[in-house]
């Protein structure tokens, strides 16, 4: 579904992303895990269109999507949710969501002053889409709360929720468990399972923490020094030597 | 002072104030919802005056034209004057987005305050333009015969009113719509926006050129109302900094907030000219640097005790839902 070809981005003298080639496959939840500098999150910005590769090409469902704009990006149904959740604060959660969904006949000036009736049907929808999603999140009663004033954990299910309202095809979540506390981070894992079995979305989402990822995902690729260190199954992964020398910081020897 | 002059004055005040109510809610557009940080708002203010002027006036002839120099005049109704001054600062705008919308926001700031200084200079040093620092005189006013030259002022003000009115319903409808979320969501987090499927750039324009257009209404309303403009009018103080604090003081993000700011401000700024009035004769030359230093304070205690402004912001942005 996500294929990466050869992709490499170096800022300044620094390469953070070398060479790296991956391919997610449609269905799956795939993990992205690696040691911190791995270039995870700035191969996320990448495929998000937050960077340009220096090289390198990325093919969504046969497409390519390098180079595109983030806002063009999504149009190709792709979602992406933050390391450090990024909620826009000061809108209330109901309108963090409603503002998602892509051809919002509301989002024209002309709209908004001359064909209202449209305008006001088409917010009734996505309102009562909006409060569905949040429903499955179990986020609704604070739908009137401003966003920014939401806990951590609640702003990761927002993030979540947020990425629901777009329908998309594939979500790339970058550390979607972090400061997450054990009972929302099992209600946060079983969400996304039923995502991806319910409504046949990707996930491709980078994690540290292992539990997570060894419930959760299937297949695990491993990054080091900005390119693939490995693929497999949660297990083989655990057993991987060089997985284990990267973690333990093996590749300064 | 007898009553009906007190009156008259507070009528040229409501006017004034209502000029500049509309220079708020343009801001309000740009700033409050957006983020766009237009510290040129004078520039605006300047194009919008001196286009409608050209549009309404005719150009001199004859032995006039040794003496005014202007490099059109249309001789056209008021209305076309509002309209052509909000079409010409909309494209103003337009040409100032397109370099200065894709970097970040001080590079609008720096832009928008050195072109409104650029402006006030072209028109103070090119003569042929619009006749360099003695400016445009005898400017049409609507419906001028109705009455007696005296009482005109009250015509003036329904006029205004009526436009600020229609503004803010036009603004109101707009911005409490999808359309006005999304600018509220790049002005919460520009990123997040534009991976959430929104077009930073393309939205970015629309505000800076709807709220320039507004002004250019602003400017053109301010022109007719004095009949006579100069560059020299066109000052950061007068055309840009009492219009941030207005909207500052009446609540950035709320549109009745901006007009609410606009008159009492103005209310305050005329209030200190009878303060310093009261001064001893000794410091009565400095009465102007005091107003300002009063404005200036006004603002920081503002800034300190109710950032928010007067009204602070609607929670909800859109209308459209019940």
């Amino acid at each position: 579904m996500l294929e990466v070809n050869h992709v490499t981005k170096s800022f300044g003298g620094v390469s953070a992303v070398a060479e790296c080639s991956l391919n997610v496959a449609q269905g799956s939840i795939t993990a992205l895990i690696g040691p911190n500098g791995a270039g995870k999150t700035t191969l996320f910005n990448i495929i998000t269109g937050h960077y340009k590769p220096d090289n390198g090409q990325i093919l969504f469902q046969g497409r390519r999507i390098d180079g595109l704009r983030p806002d063009q990006v999504f149009k190709q149904k792709i979602y992406r949710t933050f390391q450090i959740t990024r909620e826009f604060a000061q809108m209330t959660v109901l309108e963090n969501l409603m503002l998602i969904p892509p051809r919002q006949v509301g989002e024209n000036i002309w709209n908004t002053w001359f064909r209202v009736k449209t305008v006001k049907e088409q917010e009734a929808r996505l309102q009562e889409k909006a409060l569905e999603v949040l429903g499955f999140v179990e986020l609704l009663e604070l739908k009137d709360e401003y966003a920014g004033s939401l806990s951590g954990g609640q702003k990761k299910l927002l993030e979540l929720a947020r990425s629901m309202m777009a329908d998309p095809q594939l979500v790339l979540l970058d550390e979607p468990g972090a400061g997450v506390n054990p009972t929302l981070m099992r209600k946060l894992t079983a969400n996304i399972r039923k995502l991806c079995q319910e409504r046949q979305i990707t996930f491709f989402l980078i994690e540290h923490d292992m539990d997570l990822v060894m419930e959760l995902c299937n297949p695990v690729i491993v990054m080091s020094e900005g390119k693939k260190l490995m693929e497999g199954t949660p297990g083989e992964v655990r057993q991987d030597e060089r997985v284990l020398e990267a973690y333990l910081g093996g590749q300064h020897r | 002072m007898e009553l009906g002059g007190i009156f008259a004055y507070l009528v040229s005040l409501a006017i004034m104030a209502g000029i500049y109510a509309v220079f708020c809610l343009g801001l309000n557009i740009q700033w409050g919802y957006t983020g766009l940080f237009n510290i040129g708002i004078a520039g605006f203010f300047c194009i919008g005056a001196y286009a409608s002027a050209m549009i309404t006036t005719p150009k001199p002839t004859g032995i006039y034209a040794h003496y005014v120099q202007q490099i059109f005049g249309l001789n056209l109704p008021f209305i076309f004057g509002l309209c052509g001054a909000a079409l010409i600062c909309g494209i103003i705008a337009l040409l100032i987005g397109i370099p200065t919308l894709r970097l970040g926001e001080d590079y609008l700031a720096i832009a928008t305050l050195g072109i409104a200084e650029t402006f006030r200079l072209i028109f103070n040093n090119e003569h042929w333009l619009a006749n360099g620092p003695r400016g445009l005189m005898g400017l049409p006013q609507p419906f001028q015969g109705l009455v007696d030259p005296r009482h005109y002022n009250y015509i003036y003000l329904v006029i205004i009113l009526m436009v600020m009115l229609l503004i803010y319903l036009l603004i109101e409808r707009v911005i409490r719509s999808p359309w006005g979320r999304v600018l509220r969501a790049i002005r919460e987090d520009e990123v997040s926006a534009a991976m959430s499927g929104k077009n930073i750039f393309y939205f970015k324009m629309q505000s800076l050129v709807f709220g320039a257009m507004v002004m250019g209404v602003g400017g053109a309303l301010y022109a007719h109302y004095t009949k006579a403009i100069s560059p020299d009018v066109f000052t950061p103080l007068y055309g840009t900094f009492i219009i941030w604090v207005m909207l500052m003081a009446g609540g950035s993000g709320n549109n009745k907030g901006a007009i609410l700011g606009a008159y009492m401000i103005w209310g305050i700024w005329i209030g200190t000219k009878f303060i310093t009035d009261l001064l001893p004769y000794t410091l009565k030359a400095r009465a102007p640097y005091i107003r300002f230093l009063l404005i200036g304070i006004l603002l920081e205690i503002i800034l300190i005790y109710r950032p928010q402004g007067i009204l602070g912001e609607e929670k909800k942005v859109s209308k459209m839902i019940d």
